[in-house]
């Protein structure tokens, strides 16, 4: 092979293919409801910001952060978000735009200025408290996993040789609920999932704080993501040697019986995930579990 | 005593694994991470993890072969020892990843499926769909949460690592963070500390991995006396998508399952790409490897397409580098069952469907071979002990380093799906020398004068402090850092060139000056993403001049580092007796590099610059080879360089050494 001049990474950045370019702005608008900390009044804020090829709101955010200037030309701070791998399976990077619950970082402006020419708007979640801006605390959502003891209790990590053999179909339904990656969007539609925030109080140590938060946490409605897992967990042959006390945990407060049926959360799961589905099983495993326990089986 | 505490650095598959058997062992653990640890950057691991299987076994596979595989994949430039440990631990770590209940794809009689993948020729690849490393990182997880439940593992997600607290007798402490929402900066004492943070690769700008890689938490490490082994190898993965954020990956397991790489014979052919006859199309890597076919290691398959698209000007695209990577002949329920995860990625983010479509790919940036130098305690069999503290100890003791932030498996190249299994041994090898190292400790950290931590954390207050103060200079941080990766990406992946290299090493001197004049557009104390930024990225320079530094005095050709200027040459003549002597003389000259080179690079930091050294690389159990896969036209060096592996063997048989050499030469 012989000598190269550059590595050729330069022209990456060009339109890839994808349905045939239509007219594209050099500039468009970006509203962003921004807020400086937990329990501060929030704001809206317009950045312009000029378009590129193959935008994502990821890279819509990066561009704001670097001019961190509005429209009107005021010097800002960079608007605070969360993300992490960009290609939709950490789960960071949810929020609203345009309205509807989603990952930042598979949003493209193509397709969001297709749907509503000329801006763009970015709203944080509204059932995690927000920490600044686009950024929420979404620790109650990994309590619920713990609430529901969404592991499996194996009896340690030496050597014992191969798991339990599992069918083709059992692979099948189970795979898909694994893909879970925690990222609030199921929680964000739900009418039953409801907004808790819980204020450190002074001379509170973290520790104290936490039990609290987590005492207040485990009132709340648990939500179609904890439920799934319950599934997915007490399907899985030694998972399913512990199938009752994740069951217990759904039928504490803010569990299953909390669930409206809104079917809001299978709707906007970025993952396709079979929600209902999981529900639907879950409410009969609950029955099937409290019949057994009330005659004592 | 106090109780004793061990702290983790990255909660990614390396720095889980070690949580949970450490937690396991009884051992108290302290856990922080940039990211809430279940988004870490194990999650975009798509393809699989490697090990040997009853299949293969009785396919004539076994530990050794893999082992071997790795090597050879690495061209020969990491010690043998853990990397033989490693291959004979796979098998053990797929079952106890299977009872973990990660959801493996199944055969039809419910076995754990397997695919092929680059770099050899069984098929040793377990995987759940084409999210293998989320599944294995979302099961670590669970564990590790089953551990917070009964407060044996605490975890500070949203922390960032400043640096590690090292007493005067160079021995590490501790470590000192930051909160990222209060932006308290605090001390957490502990026995050892074990950094398993990622790769660097956000020093290039856009790359396959996740924003959290930015490499601090190992510069911090280097700055503070940890030795960094082979930087400059950089793994740049054949195939990925082209974005504008990142350069998202399309993985491997696309060509285990049969896809199939090429380019139309004429340049920029209009045509769709369905309506392209098969004799019209040129499938380069099956041609120049009609052995390996596609899977070829990824160093080869990138300069291959590189070569296709620079030098022979085949891209499919005019204006834009890329090849074809075509699954559309593979049946679609098929796809789905065992690729869907990626094919989905591609789908979402190109508007176009994989399964009728060929995709359009090119090379991006994805792994560092290099990392944290670290340690083993050889056994007598040639593997590791397991239990010895000194596994995975970098040369500052009680610190360890493990996952792709150490440098000790991959040598000069990865194989695919080996990176999953060497961030989870690691992992599992480092908590019983830990267990060991505890057993030994009169005095817990917490028990130190407090002097000893408040005096490192005023420290890193002061330099954050100094930060927001500083209002001059007027240096923007994300234009620094896009500047920083364009010469990065120019002149340290693919193809290096000396004269490219030196001006990158001026360039990013500049760079580097300028990022100390970065002002912050950003001045405040809450979830202060912009001052943690502007660190991170100051923190990259020690890393970027690493590479580049030992990129420019490696003058040779292995795995990831290619620098033409020094490349071994084909054959040329037709002649059969010149051939000969041509073949002769080649491996006389790979013999002679290999004296000069087959060493570690070594990276210590002087406080404003890098200075190398070299060091020996443990070959005892598989000698190094010529690393050709079968390439057309290199027969007649095979052939030499068996009849030369043969007599050293037979040479060597008098005093017993003689079986590894033969099993070298057999699977050349």
């Amino acid at each position: 092979m012989s000598d190269h001049q550059s590595n050729g990474h330069d022209n990456h950045a060009a339109s890839g293919h994808g349905p045939a370019a239509h007219a594209n702005p050099d500039h468009f608008e970006v509203r962003i409801l921004r807020q400086d900390g937990p329990g501060q009044p929030s704001y809206w804020e317009r950045h312009r910001v000029s378009y590129e090829p193959d935008m994502n709101v990821i890279s819509v955010l990066q561009q704001i952060a670097a001019k961190a200037t509005t429209m009107d030309g005021k010097k800002v701070t960079p608007v605070a978000w969360d993300c992490n791998c960009l290609e939709e399976v950490c789960g960071a990077c949810t929020m609203v735009i345009n309205g509807r619950v989603r990952q930042a970082c598979s949003a493209l402006v193509d397709r969001l200025l297709e749907d509503r020419p000329g801006e763009i708007e970015l709203t944080p979640t509204t059932k995690f408290p927000v920490v600044r801006d686009l950024f929420v605390d979404r620790s109650r959502l990994f309590r619920a996993l713990q609430k529901v003891k969404a592991w499996i209790p194996v009896d340690g990590y030496y050597d014992m040789g191969p798991g339990p053999r599992q069918s083709q179909e059992a692979q099948e339904q189970a795979y898909p609920l694994s893909e879970c990656m925690s990222c609030g969007c199921c929680l964000e539609a739900c009418p039953q999932y409801l907004k808790i925030e819980v204020e450190r109080l002074e001379g509170e140590t973290e520790e104290e704080y936490r039990a609290r938060r987590d005492a207040e946490h485990d009132r709340g409605f648990i939500g179609a993501h904890a439920i799934s897992q319950v599934m997915l967990m007490n399907k899985n042959p030694t998972g399913a040697n512990n199938a009752g006390e994740r069951l217990d945990a759904l039928m504490e407060e803010g569990g299953l019986h909390a669930c409206g049926n809104a079917q809001n959360c299978v709707a906007v799961c970025p993952k396709n995930i079979p929600l209902t589905t999981s529900i639907g099983r879950a409410g009969r495993a609950v029955t099937i579990h409290a019949i057994k326990k009330w005659f004592g089986a | 005593m106090p109780k004793q505490r061990v702290m983790i650095v990255g909660g990614g598959l390396a720095g889980l694994s070690a949580a949970m058997k450490l937690a396991e062992l009884g051992i108290d653990v302290d856990l922080m991470s940039l990211v809430p640890v279940k988004r870490s950057h194990s999650v975009c691991a798509q393809g699989g993890i490697n090990s040997v299987n009853e299949v293969t076994r009785q396919q004539g596979d076994n530990e050794w072969l893999h082992f071997d595989d790795t090597v050879y994949g690495g061209d020969f430039l990491q010690h043998q020892p853990p990397v033989k440990e490693m291959a004979y631990w796979g098998p053990r770590i797929i079952e106890l990843m299977d009872r973990l209940g990660v959801t493996f794809n199944r055969t039809a009689e419910g076995f754990l499926d397997r695919r092929r993948f680059g770099g050899t020729l069984y098929k040793r690849t377990a995987f759940a769909g084409a999210t293998t490393g989320q599944q294995l990182l979302y099961v670590l997880d669970e564990q590790v949460r089953r551990w917070e439940a009964e407060g044996r593992i605490r975890k500070f997600e949203f922390w960032d690592f400043l640096g590690p607290v090292i007493d005067d007798n160079g021995i590490c402490r501790g470590v000192i963070g930051q909160d990222l929402v209060t932006m308290e900066i605090r001390s957490f004492p502990a026995e050892a500390v074990i950094v398993g943070s990622g790769g660097p690769g956000l020093i290039y700008g856009r790359s396959t991995m996740s924003m959290a890689c930015t490499g601090s938490a190992a510069s911090r490490c280097f700055q503070y006396g940890a030795k960094y082994g082979n930087g400059e190898f950089i793994q740049v993965h054949p195939t990925a998508i082209p974005g504008s954020d990142k350069l998202r990956l399309m993985s491997e397991s696309a060509r285990g399952e049969g896809g199939r790489v090429w380019v139309p014979r004429t340049p920029h052919d209009p045509r769709d790409p369905r309506t392209i006859p098969e004799n019209e199309r040129y499938y380069f890597l099956e041609e120049r490897y009609p052995k390996y076919k596609n899977l070829v290691p990824r160093d080869i398959a990138t300069r291959e397409i590189f070569d296709i698209c620079v030098n022979e000007g085949l891209s499919v695209e005019k204006d834009r580098l890329c090849v074809y990577l075509d699954l559309t002949h593979i049946p679609r329920h098929e796809l789905d069952r065992k690729l869907g995860g990626i094919l989905a990625i591609y789908e979402k983010f190109q508007g176009v469907d994989p399964r009728t479509t060929p995709m359009k790919i090119f090379p991006a940036v994805h792994y560092s071979m290099g990392g944290l130098w670290c340690d083993y305690q050889k056994s007598a069999d040639g593997g590791i002990v397991v239990g010895s503290p000194k596994n995975q100890v970098t040369n500052i003791p009680h610190l360890y380093a493990i996952g792709e932030c150490d440098y000790q498996y991959h040598g000069a190249n990865r194989l695919g799906a080996n990176s999953l299994l060497s961030c989870i041994f690691s992992g599992l090898i480092t908590a019983p020398g830990i267990e060991t190292l505890l057993k030994g400790q009169k005095q817990t950290a917490s028990e130190f004068p407090s002097s000893l931590f408040d005096a490192v954390r005023k420290q890193h207050q002061a330099r954050h402090d100094a930060l927001l103060r500083r209002s001059g200079g007027g240096e923007n941080p994300y234009l620094i850092h896009q500047e920083l990766g364009d010469v990065m990406t120019k002149a340290a992946t693919v193809v290096r060139r000396n004269d490219q290299l030196d001006q990158a090493l001026d360039l990013v001197a500049v760079l580097f000056e300028r990022a100390k004049r970065c002002s912050l557009s950003d001045t405040g104390a809450w979830t202060n993403q912009n001052v943690v930024f502007t660190k991170s990225l100051l923190d990259m320079f020690p890393l970027a001049l690493t590479i580049l530094k030992g990129a420019r005095q490696r003058d040779e050709c292995r795995g990831a580092h290619y620098k033409p200027a020094f490349a071994m040459g084909a054959l040329t003549a037709t002649d059969a007796t010149e051939r000969r002597r041509q073949a002769e003389a080649w491996c006389d000259k790979f013999e002679a590099n290999n004296a000069r080179w087959l060493k570690s690079t070594i990276a210590t930091w002087t406080g404003d610059d890098v200075e190398l050294t070299y060091e020996d690389v443990d070959t005892s159990l598989i000698p190094p080879r010529p690393r050709l896969y079968g390439l057309v036209g290199a027969d007649e060096i095979e052939k030499v360089w068996k009849e030369r592996a043969a007599a050293r063997a037979g040479a060597d048989n008098g005093n017993g050494a003689g079986a590894t050499a033969t099993i070298a030469a057999a699977t050349l």
